[in-house]
């Protein structure tokens, strides 16, 4: 059971990464349903800055993390669009599992694991250290 | 370097409502929390973390809805239908705080607003859906794909008006919000078709390859004979 959960979580991990590493740079880039409407009523320039009009875009103010090294999922240092962008999702899936996975193990329930049949292992040594 | 933002970016709601909505976020994170750990057991956690990552994933597609508008799947629904509401909304926020301050995405001052829009709305708005539609349609594959399917479109759509109230509350610029209103709508529901194609497929091969592994499967009562449970049961015995 544990090893049949593991095998499902990598297929599934293997999937994300091929989705955020490859299949991402094929993504619209045409800005999203928010940022569309955030832009209504404003003219922009070839830079993205707003030439005139009114919009709730107006006073969007640059972001804290601007220069993170993966700020607008690329990889400072990578001319490459596509392994910029791919390496940079990749990466993406990694932390998130690592960070999510990792703060969701520390908070689960442990031990009495009675209405679970199939948990083996993991269950008798959380009976032992409760 | 294609300039990347889809969430609500710093300034376009001040920094007041900003702070009020933070302090809601936050109190909802801490129930979902609380609520979640009785869910989360050595099964969901790591189940949770593949659903957080997939969410990463899936929101870096954006698909082209309008000429010049695209859109990403939010996951609530996704989430709440393959780890429950509780932890699912913890997986949209993981997701949401991870694109915040590794890839400048959805300004920090505005953290509160996305999560309170796409991992708490939306996601309490998908979880409502789900249980109210598993009660009528089967729980097998077909079933939990239809379900992901509507509550997705739902989802999306009240996630979008939820900043509509945020903007009205707190808007940097005067606008008819009525306008505002009616944009967000028309091009959410396209982006919740999208969604919920989306989240139709992985739920619905999700559910046939592990139906155990299906959060909404397992807990939402049913009106019909339990046969997908009884199933399942079977296949793990």
């Amino acid at each position: 059971m544990r090893k049949r959960l593991g095998w499902f979580v990598a297929g599934g991990l293997l999937v994300a990464a091929l989705l955020a590493g490859v299949v991402s740079s094929f993504a619209s880039s045409s800005p999203d349903g928010l940022d569309a409407a955030a832009r209504e009523g404003c003219t922009f320039d070839a830079d993205d800055n707003i030439t005139g009009g009114t919009c709730m875009a107006q006073q969007e103010q640059d972001h804290q993390m601007k220069d993170s090294p993966l700020a607008d999922y690329g990889i400072k240092g990578i001319d490459n669009e596509y392994l910029s962008t791919g390496l940079s999702g990749i990466l993406g899936v990694a932390v998130t599992f690592a960070i999510g996975g990792g703060v969701f193990w520390l908070v689960r329930r442990r031990g009495n694991h009675d209405e679970h049949e199939n948990d083996g292992d993991r269950a008798a040594s959380g009976a032992t250290s409760a | 370097m294609n300039g990347v933002a889809m969430h609500i970016a710093n300034g376009i709601v001040n920094a007041q409502v900003s702070a009020v909505f933070a302090a809601i976020a936050a109190a909802a994170l801490a129930i979902c929390v609380w609520r979640g750990r009785a869910d989360l057991d050595d099964r969901l956690a790591p189940m949770a973390g593949l659903v957080a990552a997939f969410i990463f994933a899936v929101q870096m597609l954006n698909f082209q809805v309008l000429p010049g508008v695209s859109g990403h799947l939010l996951g609530g629904t996704l989430a709440v239908v393959l780890v429950g509401p509780w932890v699912g909304a913890l997986c949209v926020s993981t997701v949401l705080i991870i694109q915040c301050l590794l890839f400048a995405d959805g300004g920090l001052t505005a953290l509160g607003l996305n999560i309170t829009n796409m991992a708490v709305i939306g996601t309490a708005a998908g979880y409502l859906l789900v249980a109210g539609l598993l009660r009528l349609l089967p729980k097998t594959p077909r079933g939990v794909a239809v379900t992901a399917f509507v509550a997705s479109i739902v989802s999306v759509v009240v996630a979008s008006q939820a900043f509509v109230i945020e903007y009205a509350l707190g808007g940097t610029t005067e606008l008819s919000l009525g306008t505002i209103a009616a944009s967000m709508a028309g091009a959410h529901v396209l982006i919740g078709i999208g969604e919920g194609l989306i989240a139709a497929v992985t739920v619905a091969t999700v559910a046939r390859v592990r139906p155990d592994l299906v959060y909404a499967l397992r807990r939402f009562r049913t009106t019909r004979p339990a046969v997908a449970t009884q199933k399942t049961v079977g296949a793990q015995a």
